[in-house]
């Protein structure tokens, strides 16, 4: 399967996904605009509540081309950070203490070939780090194999996606031969002392939807997840995030073609918890794009949403300006509210 | 009015039942959702029982929503078949075991 963009599909234009998710495909399709929702409670515009995540998307390269896929990432994805870029956001940390925990997400952040480095100065300078490892990178390459190894090394968060725990479902999502793949590479990081409560090496799974519906209840999951994974396959891990898929990129393409998209909006919109508001990941996140630019989050960072205030780029980093700023919002932010809420750490709720 | 007695919009106006009878349907609905809530049995066993039991009563609206609920709570396509076919074992097993008194019966009277 070929991403998008290598697809020259319309919808590699974050400006037409845009427009989707404003009028539909149709141009008629609305809901009540997520803006509503937030006046409703008091909290537009949505502000910051102080930046401590910093979440760096090292490149759009993947060794997987996930049908659910926001980034729209693909071994034919080129687009990745250089080590220029990353020492632009070295140098934001050196200055900046309150950015506790770095988050480090892709494509595979791996196969960018300064992954490493950059990972050992961002130590250098003690902060928490997390990497969204897609699991089947550690066996894609010899030179990946040891990664295990890396992450203990310099006590690293590995947060992983596995859909589910049945190889149906997770290959139904992200392509034949991964859940097999997964399972080793799980093995794997449980060798080196992963998933295991004495050892303080955080491994995090992350369940998401394989089709036009809602997570269930992360609670329960994650005892289904543990019970099934140490039953069948003798892995630990520590928790589960459950994650709702945004109709962005590919997961929009999903589900148009599908013709689940009108449906799937509204269950969105009839699940909005205005409990999950307060929590949302953008109001304590910067998100930064491999080319440096800056984004409210991930999301908005794929639907080419920039931050909107003077500094817009990691080389004019600024605290205090982006800590007023107002997030920029749309009707895709209905996937973070929908339920218990949903973002890069699971329920919110 | 509709032309067909069944409307798949209509599953999402259910509460919409307390307009004619508000207390009633409070209460049921308070007692629904403590039914389907995580206790002996999980929500997601519930969920296929659901799934099964709205087959045995044929109910349209019943089995739109249970398809989804049980497959959004994980159950394989094959696992909610296999819920049909008990629904189905039951309904016809019903039927059949009758088979029984129609036996009585003709015992009863023939030479």
């Amino acid at each position: 399967m070929k991403s998008l963009k290598a697809q020259n599909s319309f919808l590699a234009d974050a400006h037409e996904q845009i427009v989707i998710l404003e009028h539909g495909k149709s141009g008629e399709f609305s809901l009540v605009p997520f803006q509503q929702k937030l006046e409703m409670i008091g909290l537009y515009p949505l502000k910051p509540i102080g930046i401590d995540i910093f979440q760096v998307n090292i490149g759009k390269m993947c060794n997987q081309t996930c049908r659910h896929c926001h980034v729209d990432a693909g071994p034919d994805r080129k687009e990745i950070m250089t080590r220029e870029t990353m020492r632009q956001c070295i140098d934001v940390l050196k200055t900046n203490s309150q950015l506790k925990t770095v988050d480090l997400t892709g494509g595979a952040p791996e196969m960018n070939p300064d992954f490493r480095w950059f990972v050992e100065e961002i130590k250098k300078l003690d902060r928490h780090v997390m990497v969204r490892c897609n699991l089947t990178i550690i066996l894609a390459n010899k030179k990946y194999h040891d990664l295990p190894q890396f992450y203990k090394q310099h006590k690293i968060e590995v947060v992983s996606s596995l859909p589910f725990y049945t190889q149906d479902r997770t290959d139904r999502q992200r392509g034949n031969g991964v859940f097999e793949d997964s399972i080793k590479a799980l093995q794997m990081l449980n060798e080196v002392g992963y998933g295991k409560e004495e050892t303080g090496l955080i491994l995090n799974l992350v369940y998401n939807p394989a089709g036009a519906f809602l997570p269930p209840s992360q609670q329960s999951l994650k005892k289904e997840y543990k019970q099934v994974l140490m039953e069948r396959y003798s892995i630990e891990f520590n928790n589960l995030f459950a994650i709702t898929n945004l109709p962005i990129s590919r997961f929009l393409d999903y589900l148009l073609t599908s013709g689940n998209y009108e449906t799937y909006m509204e269950k969105l919109v009839d699940a909005y918890n205005s409990v999950a508001v307060p929590n949302v990941m953008c109001r304590n996140t910067i998100s930064i794009g491999w080319d440096g630019y800056l984004y409210d989050c991930d999301f908005n960072q794929m639907l080419e949403l920039k931050v909107s205030c003077n500094t817009r780029h990691i080389s004019d980093f600024n605290t205090a300006e982006l800590s007023q700023r107002n997030i920029v919002i749309g009707q895709h932010c209905y996937g973070c509210t929908a339920g218990a809420g949903s973002s890069c750490g699971g329920a919110v709720t | 009015m509709s032309n067909s007695y069944y409307n798949s919009a209509d599953l999402g106006k259910f509460a919409n039942i307390a307009e004619f009878q508000k207390p009633l349907a409070d209460k049921f609905f308070s007692y629904y959702g403590e039914v389907f809530k995580d206790s002996e049995l999980t929500a997601r066993e519930k969920s296929l029982i659901a799934l099964a039991v709205s087959h045995a009563v044929q109910c349209p609206y019943c089995i739109d929503a249970y398809s989804s609920d049980a497959f959004e709570k994980g159950w394989s396509e094959a696992q909610m078949m296999e819920a049909v076919h008990v629904a189905c074992a039951i309904r016809g097993g019903a039927s059949l075991v009758h088979g029984v008194q129609m036996m009585n019966k003709v015992k009863e009277i023939a030479m």
